[in-house]
């Protein structure tokens, strides 16, 4: 059989060393293969993804913690002391034996007391890049069932309760009447129906995907303590307007820290608490303080200078305005530049102007539809979890709920975004040319029957469809090959071994 | 860098009978040889070490160690015991006693040296060896060619 081992000990010069050499003798006695990382004082080198992956069973030879345990989440699992394995090496082989032998299925919580390991995407040894991506790809498949079930949720609102369920959850003003919104979710049922009820539960889970895009950024980069800092930081990014790039920001951020934060010296002893208290507490104040501060302002700042541009730009040529619109939905997908742009649909809108609602809205349409397109045309392109957001994504694009797109735009924002944006500019400025207009600020083709020349309006969006996949599809074959997850074996719980 | 382990760092006879005073007096070698330039932090440093759980191991071993900034050069210091040291192993006293010293900002170097001394003390042909060394040269000599390799 082949097993990996970890050894570690409070002061890490003699017992985690002792414990590896005594295990690789009892392994080798018994006709087995072992690899031993010895977290210890002189460093460790760190098991490699293979060697994981094709280990039978893992054992655990430590007084202190585990660096990095999420690595070998769903393998067997043996634990025990430094001092059981110097004594008794062929103990705990023996016994490592017999985990494998009950299989995957009897897996060991590698943390007693801990719940199940969460698993990431990033592999170890892999270039900058690559490493960059796979962080994305750890957040953005944390995220993607919030896209899914919260924008699923929010369409069929919408199918149920017509375009005005969003105004009568949260209030404002649509087809000339002014709703207050409902504060306490208790009286949703009563007084939207179940309509509403989905709606909240859809905007609730909607709240989520930042955060925890964040959050798992964060994760990805720095293991368990970067969560804490990534969701806070994600929540911040939210709450400061700063959407999903805001997000990636945080999440980016909250796992540098953290990581930087892991690399300061400190007593064995107190290494312990580190993770647990002292890591997630600095790391957070740190972002929070970034975000707040430093990334909040100049957001906010932007956008006022953005909407006092776009309102200069009302008298001039109507299809540029509706191609720079598109541009602007399509750039951040619910952040600050995208929320600029649907507020001027808003505002004109208020003032009775449909056209450049209707144009705002196809613009929002395109970029899930266009991506949805694309993960059927070429499949290899997209990783699985890509694949199963495109699914949803058919339903999302349709609905206006250009959240749709964050997943992949999250995952290789410079590739995807710009290529959105070519097909949501298309689409803006077709809907201009076709006339077409709507009173109805959300609902996407749910709302079709408001829309004034519809068919035509439909065929803009389509256009848009298919230019944004034609831009997605170039981009994505230009550079590197994506084979991200056929390289990851997977556990029986189907999740990708961390690496 | 300096020897791992000199003669004058070898007690083939260690006089006392408790894990403090033979600790005690293996760390005052130390200091004689300049390698701990403060005694009483250094013992202190391993005291806590110790406290946290006691370092014997079956078959005879005890290995007192620390980090300690008082701590010049990662050093070995190696007694025998006739009567055996208590060291908190299950299975008795202490006969081998290694006290292993680390410097508090030891580089990567020093660590491997200090890693793979450990990784010897596993074997039980390195233990018979050391129970069987006529004396401190011999046990220099041993040290040098199983775990430094020369």
């Amino acid at each position: 059989m082949r097993f990996v081992a970890v050894t570690s000990c409070p002061t890490g010069i003699a017992h985690t060393y002792m414990a590896a050499e005594s295990l690789e003798q009892a392994a080798k006695a018994a006709g087995h293969e072992i690899a031993v990382e010895t977290q210890g004082a002189a460093g460790s080198t760190p098991l490699t993804a293979r060697q994981i992956a094709e280990a039978d069973a893992v054992v655990f030879a430590a007084d202190v913690d585990v660096r990095d345990r999420a690595r070998f989440a769903g393998k067997p699992l043996v634990t025990g002391g430094v001092k059981a394995a110097i004594n008794d090496g062929a103990r705990l082989i023996a016994e490592a034996e017999a985990a494998a032998e009950r299989g995957a299925g009897a897996a060991a919580d590698p943390a007693p007391g801990a719940g199940p390991e969460l698993a990431t995407k990033v592999e170890a040894g892999a270039g900058a890049g690559t490493r960059l991506r796979q962080w994305l790809m750890t957040g953005v498949s944390y995220m993607i069932p919030f896209v899914a079930a919260g924008g699923i949720l929010i369409a069929v609102a919408f199918l149920l309760g017509g375009a005005e369920i969003a105004a009568v959850v949260n209030g404002g003003e649509f087809g000339g009447v002014t709703y207050e919104g409902i504060s306490d979710p208790s009286d949703l049922l009563a007084q939207a129906g179940i309509a509403g009820v989905l709606f909240k539960i859809g905007t609730t889970a909607f709240e989520m995907l930042v955060p925890i895009l964040s959050g798992f950024i964060a994760f990805g980069m720095a293991d368990r303590p970067g969560i804490a800092p990534g969701v806070v930081g994600g929540l911040l990014a939210s709450a400061i307007g700063a959407g999903f790039l805001g997000g990636l920001v945080s999440g980016l951020l909250a796992g540098a820290v953290v990581l930087g934060l892991k690399r300061v010296p400190v007593p064995r002893g107190v290494a312990g608490v580190m993770p647990v208290v002292v890591i997630p507490l600095l790391a957070t104040l740190v972002v929070g303080v970034l975000m707040v501060v430093v990334v909040g302002e100049p957001i906010a700042a932007a956008q006022g200078a953005l909407t006092g541009w776009l309102s200069g730009l009302s008298g001039g040529t109507a299809w540029l305005l509706g191609a720079l619109l598109g541009l602007m939905m399509a750039f951040d997908m619910g952040g600050p530049v995208n929320k600029v742009a649907y507020t001027f649909g808003l505002a004109a809108l208020a003032s009775g102007d449909t056209v450049i609602m209707a144009a705002v809205m196809a613009a929002g349409m395109t970029p899930p539809l266009g991506l949805a397109l694309a993960t059927v045309l070429r499949r290899r392109l997209f990783t699985k979890s890509e694949r199963d957001a495109g699914k949803a994504a058919w339903l999302l694009g349709a609905s206006f709920i250009t959240e749709g797109a964050i997943p992949f735009a999250a995952a290789d924002p410079f590739r995807i975004i710009p290529s959105l944006m070519v097909g949501s500019a298309t689409t803006g400025a077709l809907s201009v040319v076709f006339a077409a207009t709507s009173p109805a600020p959300h609902g996407g083709i749910w709302v079709v029957g408001l829309i004034g020349h519809p068919l035509l309006y439909l065929l803009a969006v389509a256009i848009g469809a298919v230019v944004t996949c034609a831009c997605v599809l170039v981009a994505k074959s230009v550079g590197r090959p994506r084979a991200a997850e056929t390289t990851t074996s997977t556990t029986p719980a189907g999740q990708p071994v961390t690496v | 860098m300096a020897e791992l382990i000199t003669t004058d760092l070898v007690d083939l006879d260690l006089a006392g009978t408790g894990r403090e005073e033979v600790t005690a007096d293996l760390a005052g070698r130390l200091a004689a040889a300049g390698r701990v330039t403060d005694l009483d932090g250094f013992l202190a440093d391993l005291r806590k070490r110790e406290e946290q759980m006691p370092t014997g191991l079956e078959g005879g071993i005890g290995i007192p160690h620390a980090r300690s900034a008082h701590v010049t050069e990662p050093t070995l210091a190696f007694g025998r015991s006739e009567s055996g040291v208590d060291f908190g192993a299950a299975d008795g006293p202490a006969h081998l006693i290694f006290l292993i010293a680390a410097p508090e900002g030891g580089g990567d170097e020093h660590m491997t040296i200090l890693g793979s001394l450990a990784r010897r003390l596993v074997h039980e042909s390195f233990r018979q060896s050391l129970h069987a060394a006529p004396d401190a040269d011999a046990v220099v000599e041993l040290v040098r060619k199983e775990v430094l390799g020369q």
